[in-house]
């Protein structure tokens, strides 16, 4: 199972998420860059936090239209593993792999901090009878703030795609979304941190459960797996 | 040939830098204020003829880049032939 974290140009939580997945979960992990026009042999492709192409325009807005993109695209349509945290969430947003949109938070603050999730029933691995009722990850964030019509939103519930609420809305999201994932549970999108949460000094270890709960999609043995 | 692309938050959705925006022109008195919206002007200066294969082409880049249609309306101008 190979992992593989692109990097684009203002990527800042790269080496995070590498270090999740490599040490966090003991997987083969690699970079892929921005210009990359394949993804290799990786079985779940990150698109890690940060502020590619300096957030110019709209967060994730240029980074959509990297060469990566069009293989990820491709990667996702044929059901391949993509999880988008932070900055990688509003450009799965913006490449519409992902329904919706990140704005502003609506306190106009960058908000930093560890954050209470609701875990939701979405699949068999992001659901309370597997991550328990509650986790806790860190945000830091000044675009979290998730939009989308109310047509939209409807389709969301009724699909359960919501992974995660906020028990406390630290930006504005509508229905206290935090993370979201794709009808066919193949595309994974967060605005909290896994990759800050793993290392004994972080706040929280509860990253580990999430990046598996992740692969567990594509790998249910990952929901057995315990080291 | 200028072109002059107007991008705003769309009416129904929540656009908190012009809420702020809105409170601090409410602080400086300016009266009879009922909203505030803040969006993004884009200018282009482009070597095309004004065809309507160009307006398509135009459009297709606004839809696709320079607005995000779940959040964004776009409006633009051809402000000099």
């Amino acid at each position: 199972m190979n992992v593989a974290v692109v990097q684009f140009p203002g990527s800042n939580c790269d080496q995070d998420a590498f270090q999740l997945f490599a040490r966090g979960l003991h997987l083969p992990t690699r970079y892929l860059w921005h210009k990359d026009t394949g993804l290799g042999d990786a079985d779940l492709v990150v698109l890690p936090g940060g502020f590619s192409y300096g957030d110019y325009l709209r967060c994730g807005a240029i980074a959509r239209f990297s060469p990566v993109m069009a293989a990820i695209r491709e990667f996702a349509s044929a059901g391949g593993l993509v999880f988008g945290i932070c900055n990688g969430f509003q450009i799965l947003c913006e490449a519409g792999l992902l329904p919706g949109a990140l704005i502003r938070n609506a306190s106009l603050e960058y908000r930093c901090l560890t954050c209470e999730l609701r875990v939701e029933a979405s699949t068999e691995a992001f659901h309370p009878g597997s991550l328990g009722a509650a986790v806790r990850l860190p945000i830091g964030h000044g675009e979290g703030n998730y939009r989308i019509d109310e047509a939209g939103l409807a389709r969301l519930e009724a699909n359960r795609q919501v992974l995660f609420r906020y028990a406390q809305n630290p930006n504005g999201s509508l229905g206290d979304i935090a993370g979201i994932r794709n009808e066919r549970a193949n595309v994974f999108g967060l605005m909290p941190h896994p990759d800050r949460a793993f290392e004994r000094f972080h706040p929280s270890q509860d990253g580990v459960a999430v990046a598996r709960a992740v692969l567990a999609a594509r790998f249910p043995e990952m929901l057995r797996r315990t080291g | 040939m200028k072109i002059n692309v107007f991008v705003t938050p769309r009416k129904n959705v929540l656009d908190p830098q012009g809420a702020a925006v809105g409170h601090a022109l409410e602080s400086l008195g300016f009266a009879g204020l009922v909203g505030t919206r803040v969006g993004k002007l884009i200018e282009l200066e482009v070597e095309a003829a004004d065809t309507a294969e160009f307006r398509a082409r135009l459009d297709q880049v606004c839809r696709d880049l320079l607005s995000n249609p779940v959040i964004e309306d776009f409006r633009y101008e051809i402000a000099q032939k």
